[in-house]
Formats: C-alpha cells, sequence, structure tokens
C-alpha cells in the first residue's frame, strides 16, 4: 500500500502521571522520584512533567477517596459547574484538565503517560485508547522492539461500551502502562524497573521523533478487550465462585470453549462457553471485584500505523 | 524425659474467626462459607466450634481496618479501657469479641481460638503464636506439617506476655494465628484458599482426635522465634521511603540471612547490606500493612523445641487434677528439661539487643 505519511507536529508537552490510584506504589515512587530530580525523565526539546493525579488517596495509600478518578473524565464531570460539594476526584478531574487539557482541544498536552500496578499477571502492558492512534502505534511499536526479546502486550481498550475516560484522555496521545503482579500497597523492585525502563523507551521515541527521525509504516499486534466477565453469584450479589486455578495467572494466555474458568467453592468447575478462543486479561484484579469482573476476554489483532516524521 | 506424659484438659470449645482483617479473603471467606452451609455454631462429639467474621465493616469495605487495626486491639489495656461514643469501632469490637470469646485469661476463654490471615509475602502456611510451649498449638503444627506435604508449614513464636498480646488469638487459653501468603490483598486465589481450608480441617481433625483420647508422641519441632523488625530506609524529612526490598531477597522469606547479605536496593540502584553480626531468618518481607508500621521484614532466630508426648483427660481423671499453679509448674520444668536436651544456645555476637517489639498479622 506504499508510503501513507502522517504529518505530525513535535511532541513538545509531555506529562508523566503517577498515584491515578493512590496505592499503586510504581507509579507512585517512580514520580515522586522525579519530581525531586527530572533527569532521568529529560529528553531534548521536550517538556515533561511528572505529576501525582490523586494526592489524597496516595497519601492514604488507597485506590480513591470519594470515586475512582481513572473513570472520572467524562464530559459530564468535566463541564459539570465546580464546586465543593463534588466528589473529590470529580473536582481533581476538573483541575487536571485544567492543566492538562482542555481534553479535546489543541491547547492540551500532546502525550501523557499514566502509570499503574495491577495485581494480575499482565507482565509490561501497554494500553491504547484509539486504533487510529498512528504516533501512539509507532511509539509502541518502537517499545515492543526495543524490550524485545522481553514481551510488551499491547491492550486496545476502544469499544463502544467497556472505554472508560480516563485521567490520560485529556491528552491527544494517551498511554496506558499496566504493570504487574503486584499487590496494592507494595513495592516491588522487579516491577519497579520494568517500568522505569518501558518509560525510558517511550521518552527516547519522543526524542528521536522531535529530531525528525522518520518512522515507517508498521504494524503492530494488539488485544482488543472484548466482553468483560463476572464472577458468578448468588441472588444476593455475593461472589460463589472463585478463578479457576487453571486461569489463575494466565493472562495473554488462550482461553477455549470447554477450558476452566471458575471454581466455585465446593470444587465445581465452571468453563468457558463462548464461541471462539479469546485472550482473557486483568484475571483477578483485586480492584475490580467491586467493579464486576474477573477478567475481560480480547481478541487479538494486527493493526497498521502509518509512516510518521514530525513537520 | 521419654515415656513422660502430659495430659491437658479437653478443647471441647473452639473458635474459627476470619476477616479480622477485611482484606485478608482467604479467611473472609472461608468464614462466609461456613456461615452460609452451617449454624453459627456446630457441635460434634466432643467439640463446639464457633465461627466468627471479626471485622464485618472493614470485611463490607474490604480494608483491612476502619479506624484502627483490629489486630492490635488486645492487650489488656485496651480490652478493659471505656467505651465512649468517640470510642473507634474496632476498639468496641474487640471487647465484644473479648466477651463472646473470652474474657481472655479467665476460665470462661474459648478453649482454643484460630485467626485466619492473609500476607502479601511469600510465607507459606504459619502459625503465629506467642508461646514455644502450649503443647495443644505445638502439637497442631506439627500435625499440619505432617498432613500437607504441597506447602511449607512453620511456626513463628512472638515472646510476649498474655496481658501484652495484642492479637485476636491470644483471647483463648490457646490461640495462634494461621498466616497464608503469597496473596494480594482483595484477591481470592483458589489455591491459597484450597491451602486454608484444608489447615482448618487438619486442625479440626486434630482436635477431635486429641479430644476422643488419641495419645500424641513427643518429638522435636523447629520453632522461628521473632527477635526484631528492620524498617526502610527513609527520607530524613518527608519520612517517605529511599529504597525497595532487594530483588535478591523478594520472595525469599525464612531463607537465611547473612551478615552482607543484599536487603534494600535504593531508587538510584545502589545495594544496602544486612548490617547485623547474626545471621538471622526473614519473614513478612514486603508485607504490604506494614509500610505504615515501619516494617520492612521481620528477623527471626530457628530453634529445636522439644514437645512432650500429651492426651486429653479421661473422665474422672478431673479430681485429680493438680492446681493451675502446679500444672504451670510442672509444664515449666518439662520445659526446662527439653531445652537442656533439645535447645542449642547460640553464641553471642555481641550485636546491641533490640528491643522486642515485634507486631505481626
Amino acid at each position: 500500500s506504499g508510503w501513507n505519511r502522517i504529518i505530525n507536529n513535535v511532541a513538545r508537552r509531555v506529562a508523566i502521571f503517577g498515584g491515578t490510584h493512590g496505592n499503586e506504589m510504581s507509579g507512585v515512587t517512580l514520580v515522586n522520584l522525579w519530581i525531586q530530580n527530572g533527569k532521568e525523565i529529560h529528553r531534548k526539546g521536550v517538556e515533561t512533567k511528572p505529576f501525582i493525579t490523586n494526592p489524597r488517596a496516595v497519601e492514604k495509600c488507597t485506590r480513591y477517596v470519594d470515586t475512582d478518578l481513572n473513570r472520572a473524565f467524562t464530559t459530564e464531570n468535566l463541564s459539570a459547574p465546580s464546586g465543593d460539594d463534588l466528589p473529590y476526584e470529580v473536582q481533581r478531574a476538573q483541575q487536571i484538565n485544567e492543566i492538562f487539557g482542555p481534553k479535546g482541544s489543541p491547547e492540551a498536552y500532546d502525550v501523557i503517560f499514566d502509570l499503574h500496578n495491577t495485581t494480575s499477571n499482565m507482565g509490561c502492558t501497554l494500553i491504547l485508547e484509539s486504533s487510529k492512534d498512528h504516533f501512539n502505534l509507532q511509539m509502541m511499536h518502537y517499545i515492543k522492539k526495543a524490550i524485545a526479546p522481553d514481551s510488551c502486550p499491547v491492550l486496545l481498550t476502544e469499544h463502544p461500551l467497556l472505554k472508560y475516560s480516563t485521567s490520560r484522555s485529556v491528552a491527544k496521545h494517551p498511554i496506558g502502562l499496566e504493570v504487574g503482579p503486584q499487590p496494592q500497597g507494595v513495592l516491588r523492585s522487579n516491577i519497579f524497573e520494568s517500568m522505569r525502563v518501558v518509560l525510558k523507551h517511550a521518552l527516547d521515541f519522543i526524542e528521536l521523533f522531535n529530531e525528525g527521525l522518520e518512522f515507517p509504516p508498521c504494524t503492530v499486534d494488539v488485544f482488543r478487550v472484548s466482553e468483560k466477565m463476572d464472577y458468578p453469584r448468588d441472588t444476593n450479589g455475593n461472589i460463589i465462585a472463585m478463578v479457576h486455578p487453571n486461569l489463575q495467572d494466565c493472562d495473554w494466555e488462550p482461553l477455549n470453549p470447554g477450558d476452566p474458568m471458575f471454581q466455585t467453592f465446593d470444587g465445581t468447575t465452571l468453563r468457558y462457553e463462548g464461541a471462539g478462543t479469546v485472550y482473557p486479561t486483568f484475571i483477578n484484579e483485586a480492584a475490580y471485584y467491586e467493579k464486576q469482573q474477573a477478567f475481560v476476554t480480547t481478541r487479538r489483532e494486527t493493526l497498521a500505523a502509518g509512516a510518521i516524521k514530525k513537520t | 524425659m521419654e515415656g513422660r506424659e502430659v495430659v491437658l484438659p479437653t478443647v471441647s470449645r473452639v473458635a474459627l474467626c476470619g476477616g479480622t482483617h477485611g482484606n485478608e479473603l482467604s479467611g473472609v471467606y472461608l468464614v462466609r462459607e461456613r456461615l452460609k452451609r452451617k449454624r453459627k455454631v456446630e457441635e460434634e462429639d466432643h467439640i463446639s466450634v464457633v465461627t466468627v467474621m471479626s471485622n464485618p465493616r472493614a470485611v463490607q469495605q474490604c480494608r483491612r481496618y476502619t479506624e484502627t487495626d483490629l489486630n492490635r486491639c488486645f492487650t489488656h489495656a485496651t480490652l478493659s479501657g471505656p467505651v465512649t461514643d468517640k470510642t473507634p469501632y474496632e476498639i468496641v469490637r474487640s471487647q465484644e469479641l473479648n466477651t463472646l470469646l473470652g474474657p481472655k485469661g479467665s476460665p470462661e476463654a474459648m478453649d482454643l481460638v484460630c485467626d485466619l490471615h492473609n500476607t502479601t509475602a511469600n510465607m507459606g502456611l504459619c502459625l503465629i503464636a506467642y508461646s514455644d510451649c502450649d503443647w495443644i498449638s505445638l502439637h497442631i503444627y506439627r500435625y499440619l506439617q505432617r498432613q500437607m506435604s504441597d506447602i511449607p508449614v512453620r511456626f513463628i513464636h512472638f515472646d510476649l506476655p498474655l496481658n501484652e498480646a495484642y492479637s485476636l488469638d491470644s483471647v483463648g487459653k490457646h490461640g495462634f494465628a494461621i498466616e497464608i501468603g503469597p496473596q494480594a490483598h482483595g484477591v481470592v486465589r483458589s489455591n491459597i484458599l484450597s491451602t486454608m481450608q484444608e489447615g482448618v480441617q487438619h486442625m479440626l481433625e486434630w482436635v477431635h482426635l486429641f479430644n476422643s483420647g488419641t495419645q500424641f508422641e513427643g518429638g522435636k519441632v523447629d520453632v522461628y522465634t521473632m527477635v526484631k523488625n528492620v524498617d526502610y530506609p527513609r527520607d530524613f524529612e518527608t519520612h517517605g521511603i529511599t529504597a525497595a526490598i532487594h530483588p535478591q531477597l523478594q520472595d525469599r522469606d525464612f531463607c537465611l540471612l547473612r551478615p552482607n547479605d543484599p536487603v534494600f536496593q535504593t531508587f538510584s540502584g545502589e545495594t544496602l547490606k544486612y548490617k547485623g553480626t547474626e545471621p538471622l531468618y526473614p519473614f513478612f518481607i514486603n508485607e504490604c500493612a506494614y509500610y505504615e508500621k515501619g516494617i520492612a521484614l521481620s528477623l527471626a532466630r530457628q530453634r529445636s523445641v522439644g514437645i512432650p508426648s500429651i492426651r486429653s483427660e479421661r473422665e474422672g481423671e478431673q479430681g485429680k487434677r493438680k492446681s493451675s499453679a502446679d500444672e504451670m509448674e510442672e509444664e515449666e520444668t518439662i520445659k526446662g528439661e527439653m531445652e537442656g536436651e533439645g535447645y542449642q544456645k547460640l553464641m553471642e555476637y555481641g550485636e546491641e539487643s533490640d528491643s522486642l517489639n515485634g507486631q505481626h498479622n
């Protein structure tokens, strides 16, 4: 199909968010480190701003205070009249939108990296919100190549129902980094270092782009989110089964129809009854029990990214 | 020592507690299932088991605690303190639990209190108790070790007198926590829950056998006695941590830590080494809940403890029971004899003494 050159402006303003969930410790620690000394994240020609998005939740080492900040950036919340009676995280979303947005406008930050941890065995996952974000696709292609043979799965959350309004979504190019497994409130060295390395490559990419390097067309294998699977529950809403031992920790591995999925407390196996093979992820994420999600299924897809070059 | 048998009262009233920390889910689910399937109190031959959800409010919110850590509220001082409408929920609850399962230190207290916990540390299954000479607990420990081959089973001893003992299990005449890890808080892992169910089942099996008159032979068991806690290095001004557990120590609970072994890795990549002079066994390595308590890891000594042969009192034997003072004296004598035989006296390394500010669970 030849060159499909996409012209981009310089990626001049970049933010790194930590503490969107106050108990996801890698991001909190890295951002606090970089607020003290930003040398490591400095790149020529770009302003890189480390920022703690939910300081009250960080202080209490809890996911959120009133409501999940990473679901709070809806149009409704952002356009609501500001006031102290609003939930803390909604007020915070409005403030963040003012500093780094406004979401959807030309003044918004070019790139925001949002640092997260998960109790799921997801390794270093990159989260992509739009299949048409060629800049992000090229960045993710670059990162995957840079950390090979280690892998960096890409989760595409573009879905009419399942997509949610993240803090990073105020930027033109939002990127989620989700690294696990790590318990909430815990800082594991290896997880911390993995996140740090991925971010380093991401910033290197931005620097190369700003220096005028052309990135030729490429393809990126992604996992597109498909279906949210809740725990089996009784009529009172109590969970009556757990993630099956065969599925536990098997993020990104194929789940075929008939494979074990849940195990009831008296030992009965419940099996996956979908039409075809899916790739589950966010398996047994602690924060998702209350969101009625045991795991999410994905389908593999290959996305094409056009060439990009700074104008 | 051989052939010397200790006769003890039956363990007829057992309390099984979960949700003492509301986000340690194995115990929460185990208790919930038991309460759903059976009556709250089950009576079988020789044994009645009370199942309790210790901190329902914290369970409902899936938090460790709502105002203060319930599992630090069972000291004599806290249990006997006054209650006003400003008293934290957990202190009110600890006094309620003391009424239900105690009173602590009295003849009415439950014979055995078993409290179910999880840890983010890679500790396998641990029984945690305040005594290293409670023969009931130590025999249960040995029984679990022999019955459960899939997971390491260990015994941790915190050397505190009863009135200073602060956790729920100290309310019973005998008591211990069952602590299983690694599991993230707020998560149920099926394999961890199975392990806990198995552990509880074997424990109740032992109690049933004991109460039925089975004699359990004496022997030796390994015990880890808590020596000290180690905090993270912290920034002088902000008090924030400046290093994480070193990758070579992470997940290596109960692997001997020697002088100069790596302990922490600073955020700038520097390795901080163990400065103690005595090799010790680390545990509770990187337990999430302990960051706020200033504990990165705990350290223990290991030793071999001799346990006597035991059996339960028979009908009619009660009249011949010694007074509890005589019984205590006899237990102390037995302990002394066994320590002489089995205790491996550690060389004094001249290490500075740290106060035994042990805190667990």
